[in-house]
Parts: structure tokens; sequence; C-alpha cells
């Protein structure tokens, strides 16, 4: 092949990131401008511009149902970030004590992350499901009140939802972990052994600092999933029992479908939108106009 | 190789549109998924593919819910499926208003189907500004209690003909350790349950003044009190496991004799004749409960969303002639225990539980229009779930519930 002049291969290069450049507008933008749009419309299925202004912001932070998902979602969000972060990390630890049968521990403990939420969802289901789950197994061999069903409880269901989550998402926390780790020049560990500070403080206030950027990574991944969590919810609990387990994707997708009525959807993932602009929008600030000007 | 890959492209369109335009096979998009459904939905496509030209490609989504998601999303992106199942209500309205539905106004006059339709209500929900969109299949009614007959031999009690009577006989049951009430705790049934009760604790007059007439002091009644009371009670009569359950799954409960009762739809009966049960011999079948039961008459319509392919709107119109034609409909109800949209066929083969439903049809005193096709999918999307949240939440007052409840129906549409 003919090797190409520097024009050619940039306007290739330019002529390749149109897609990108047309999806980025298209979808990150105009379809958010739309969507923004509707939501202070009447729109049913069909878009309709009939503007009514907030009403469908006031009917929904008026719904039991959206102020549900909105505090599940904080509750599952912290605690799912949080002890995705703490086992993921505690397990990176434990492997990186050079145990032996490191790989099949390491394959095990990943292998939850490789299911869809799906099945994640369903296994959990059963799991908690008090005829046939721990609670009938535990029961079974002769402990006769122990009970385990979170899933039945309109206070518990949204913990057992959280399980299922973390069961599955730890093992990826866990990979990168390790792999901070095995990042961390062994001279370091020779240093603090030499200095004789014990090992918990050499992991809390020596490693830890190190291997920041892989946990701003692992909260950076594990945030994401939580703001869209739709799956797993639809499949273990369906949002019950009653509006208990209810998620704003959730609320969002079945406004958009089932119940036709476009507009509250649009309005509750406007909501959905603001929290992660008011994050993202100071730290793009942050990262690269103030950088320039500086 | 740019070229190349340019080609590759073209081909993988070409390629596409040339599957999209193969005529006569319909894909048909239900959510019949449980063993009887299935038993039901695989009857049609024979007689369908029977006719020596057309084929059905079943599409089957679990859950009603989740199969008009699939359906209204692919037909608002244009890869619209040539037919699909959906409830005799007002979820298909927008569509039939949006020009995306095949008109059947003509073939609905050649073959006469407001004459033969029964009761004449089934159609009404079809016609959208004098045209006719859809096809009912079968009559559903949601108003029925699934028994246990040898629990209630064992116990020594009658059939509950009242909510009151199953309230009242729960402790006798409880105590000989069967489940009173089996209850599939997923929105949707509890919504049914509630329906159940209105029904049975209210009566078809007080329906009628809070759903069609939006009457806001109706709503507020005492009468309408009773009824969120009485359903509340119910709670305490269920089951652990019962949240999240599949309706299927709970009737397996009144099935193999661990629960003496459920509220469910007819369609249940599908599930006791798969499990070689006998109508009035093994299980009892209570319309209501209510000494005058009324039936609201839900059911299955298929819609046909317009297609620019002559030859597939025509199979499209055969198949709607098929649904509708009287062997078709004696075969596919007596196979899913629902009744026939027409008065005019023979369903002497109908089993003693569907002879009192289509008693129940033949007179319209014991016949109300289901909420759904009321109310927009919307309002009773909303009224659902105050209802689940109600039934899950025994510390809601009946109050507050009923205060919600009228506000929802004067504000939704």
């Amino acid at each position: 092949m003919k090797r190409k002049t520097r024009m050619w291969s940039n306007l290739s290069a330019k002529i390749a990131s149109v897609p990108m450049l047309v999806t980025a507008i298209g979808v990150f933008v105009l379809c958010v401008v739309y969507s923004i749009a509707l939501s202070f419309t009447r729109s049913r299925y069909f878009p309709k511009f009939d503007f009514i202004g907030f009403d469908q912001y006031v009917r929904l932070w008026t719904t039991d149902r959206w102020t549900v998902s909105v505090s599940n979602l904080l509750i599952f969000g912290l605690l799912f970030v949080g002890f995705c972060l703490l086992l993921g990390f505690l397990l990176a630890v434990m492997l990186d004590r050079n145990i032996r049968m490191e790989g099949v521990f390491r394959t095990t403990f990943l292998y939850p992350y490789a299911l869809s939420f799906v099945v994640t969802g369903l296994i959990w289901q059963w799991m908690m499901d008090p005829a046939l789950g721990i609670q009938n197994v535990v029961r079974n061999m002769g402990w006769e009140s122990f009970s385990f069903a979170p899933l039945t409880s309109t206070t518990y269901a949204i913990y057992g939802v959280v399980i299922a989550a973390v069961w599955q998402g730890t093992g990826l926390i866990m990979c990168l972990m390790l792999a901070g780790l095995r990042g961390v020049d062994r001279e370091i560990w020779k240093a603090a052994r030499v200095d004789g500070i014990p090992l918990w403080r050499t992991y809390i206030f020596i490693i830890i600092p190190m291997i920041r950027p892989v946990i701003v990574t692992s909260v950076v991944l594990l945030s994401i999933s939580v703001v869209r969590v739709y799956d797993l919810v639809v499949a273990q609990t369906g949002g019950g029992p009653g509006i208990a387990t209810e998620v704003p994707a959730k609320f969002v997708i079945d406004h958009f479908t089932e119940r036709g009525n476009v507009a509250i959807a649009m309005a509750a993932a406007t909501m959905m939108l603001l929290p992660v602009l008011l994050l993202v929008g100071p730290w793009v600030y942050n990262e690269y106009v103030r950088r320039v000007r500086a | 190789m740019k070229t190349s890959r340019i080609a590759l492209f073209a081909s993988a369109l070409m390629c596409s549109t040339a599957f999209s335009a193969q005529a006569a096979e319909l894909e048909v998009i239900h959510w019949w998924t449980s063993g009887g459904e299935q038993a039901a939905v695989s009857l049609l496509a024979k007689e369908f593919d029977a006719n020596g030209q057309d084929s059905w490609r079943d599409s089957a989504i679990a859950g009603g819910e989740q199969a008009r998601a699939v359906v209204m999303q692919r037909i608002l992106g244009g890869d619209a499926p040539q037919a699909a199942q959906f409830n005799n209500s007002r979820q298909f309205e927008e569509l039939a208003e949006a020009d995306l539905l095949l008109d059947l106004s003509d073939l609905a006059k050649k073959e006469k189907w407001r004459d033969v339709v029964r009761p004449k209500s089934i159609l009404d929900p079809c016609e959208i500004d004098g045209k006719i969109y859809c096809v009912p299949v079968n009559i559903h009614s949601d108003q029925w209690l699934w028994t246990n007959k040898a629990i209630y031999k064992e116990v020594g009690l009658e059939e509950p003909q009242s909510w009151q009577d199953v309230i009242d006989q729960a402790g006798k049951i409880r105590d000989a350790g069967y489940i009173p009430l089996a209850v599939g705790g997923q929105g949707w049934q509890e919504d049914l349950t509630f329906d159940d009760v209105f029904m049975g604790v209210g009566g078809k007059e007080l329906w009628n003044k809070v759903y069609v007439d939006r009457d806001e002091d109706a709503a507020k009644s005492p009468e309408v009190a009773k009824v969120f009371e009485t359903y509340g009670k119910l709670r305490d009569l269920t089951d652990e496991g019962s949240a999240g359950r599949n309706w299927n799954d709970t009737t397996s409960l009144v099935i193999n004799g661990k629960a003496a009762v459920q509220a469910m739809g007819d369609w249940a009966r599908g599930e006791f004749v798969l499990a070689g049960k006998k109508a009035e011999v093994d299980y009892g079948c209570v319309p209501g409960p209510s000494r005058h039961p009324v039936l609201t008459t839900g059911g299955d319509i298929f819609i046909f969303p317009k297609q620019d392919d002559p030859e597939v709107e025509a199979a499209q119109l055969r198949l709607a002639s098929m649904l509708l034609s009287p062997d078709v409909q004696v075969k596919f109800n007596t196979a899913k225990g629902s009744s026939p949209v027409r008065g005019d066929v023979n369903m002497a083969s109908a089993d003693p539980c569907m002879q009192k439903g289509l008693a129940l049809l033949n007179d319209d005193e014991n016949i109300a229009l289901p909420k759904n096709a009321i109310l927009s999918s919307d309002t009773d999307g909303r009224i659902q779930d105050l209802v689940s949240q109600f039934w899950n939440t025994p510390s809601m007052t009946v109050a507050d519930v009923q205060d919600q409840f009228a506000a929802i129906l004067q504000d939704g549409s």
C-alpha cells in the first residue's frame, strides 16, 4: 500500500470523527434539550409542544413513587459504592499477600461481574425467597427462628437489592485495586518494613494514597452504575413490595412506555440529569477551563 | 479497502430491507407465556399457518407491561410488528389517533362484527372516531375466586360467597395449616384484588360513579372507605412468600393444596386444566365474590400496526378475520379459559366454571367496563401505584389513601 500524505490521513481522521461528532451533538446535546423541552408539555405517547410550565415537576415531586425512588437511589448509591470499595479493597489486599491459588480466587470473585444484572437479580430473588432460599435452607438445618427475607419487607427490600449489587460489583473493584496494589513499587514495602511501620498503617497511610487514581476510577465506574440502575430492580423486585424499591430510571422508563406519559418521564429524566451536571460541570471547569487560563 | 467496506455496508443495508419485505410472515407480539396460555396461543398459530399462504412468527414477551412497552417502542421507532396483543382498553388509543394502526372497518362491516360480538360494549374500546382498529379475541373478567375444594372439605367450611366470608374463615383455615388467601405481590395483582374487593363490597353503581362519572363525592364516600378497609384486612391473610410472586405461581399454591383461595381473573382456570384438575370437583370458582356478582369485561384484543406492503396488509386482514371466526373462537377460548366474544357459538364443551361466566355475560346488568378501559394508562397506573403502596404499607390510614385516590381521579384523564 502506498504511504498516505499527511493531508489525506488528516482528512480520513476527520471523516472518521464525523459520526462521533454527530452522535455527540445529536444525542448528547440536541436530545437532552429536546427532552427538557418535552418535560414542560403535556405529551403522552407522542411529542406535543403545548407548553404548560412546571406542572409536570409539581406532580413529580408530590408523587410518592418519585420521592421514594430518589431516596432509594441515595441509600442504594451510598451503600453500593461504599461496600464495593471496602470489600473490593479488602479482597485485593488479601490476594496481594501472595496466597496460594490466587488465580482461582481471583476468577471466582470476578465471576459475578460476568453475569448480567437480570441474572444477578433473579439469582438473589430466589436466594432471598423465604420459601426457597437461604432462610429455608438454614431453617431446614435446624435453626427454626432464622429469618432472612429482606425482599418481603418494605423497609428492608432496598437493602436486598444492595446485597445483590455489591455481590456483582465487588469483583471488578477487587481486580482494579489489585492492579493498583501490584503497581506499587516493592521498594516502598521494604522501606516501610525497615522503618517498622505496622502493616495496617502502611496500607492506610502509604498504599491507599498511592493508589488514589485507581480508587477514583472505581468510584466513577460505580457511580455510573448507580445512576442507571434499572434492570437489577426490574429482575429482582419489580420495584416492590409496593413501591419500596422503585428507582428513578424505572420511573422514567415506565412512564415513557407503559404509562404513556412522556412529559412526566422527561421531567424525571431532567431531574436525574441535574445532579450529574452539578457534579460534572465544576469538574470540567476545573480540568479544562481554569487550567487553560492558568 | 475503503470501497470494499462501503460495499459491505451497502449490502448489509440491502439485506435488511430484503428481509423486512418478505411477505405473509406476520410477527405477532403477545404475552401469553404461562403453560395454559401457551397452549391457547399455539392453537392460533397453528390455525393461521394452516391457511397455506401465511405464517405466524411468534414473539412472546413475558409480562403484559413489558410486551406493551416493546410494541409501543417498536411502532414509534418504525419497526412495527405485524400484529400485537393489547388489553381491551385505552392502552392503544393514541396509536389509533396518530393513524399508526390498520383500519379494520371494512372487514368489520363485511363480517358484521357489530352484530355478532357480545356483549356489545366489548367492541367499544376498538372503535375510535367511528373506525374499528382492533379485533377482540376473548373476554376475561377479573372478579373470580379460585378455591381448593379439598381444603374446604377438610376444614368443614362452605366456599366463601363474599369478602366478609373470606375474612371470617381465615382463622380456621390458618389453624389447619393453609394460607387463607394467596396473593401474588406484584402491583397489577394487588390492583386486581382491589378491583375485586371494590366490585364485591362497593358494587357496580359505586364503580360507575367513581370511575366513569368521576364523582368526587362518591370517591370520598364512606362506601369507598369500606372498600379500602376490607382490602386492608386481607393483608394478614396471605403468606410471607407473597412478595413479587407471579400469578401462576400463586395459582399453583391453590392447585397444590397449600392455599385455600386466590382472587384472580378467569385465565387462572387454564392453570387448573393444565394440572389435570376438574372444575367444581377439585377446584371451585366463585364469581365476585358477591351475592350479586358483576364481571368487568376486559380481555385481549389484537391491533395491526400499519405496514407499507399491501401483501402483508392482506395477511393482517386474514389474521383478523380468522381470530373472530366461530371455530377459532371456540377452540381458543376453551383452551384459554376465557369467554368467546360472540354469542352465536356453541360452548357446550365448556366446563362448569366457564358456564357460570357465560351465563353472567348474557345479562348487561352483570357487566361493567374494566378500569383500564375507562381510565387513561397514566391514571390507571397511578391508581395501581397507590393501591400497591397501601397494600404494602399497613401503617397507611384509610383516610389518607382515600384522599389520594380521589385526588388522582379528579386530576387524571
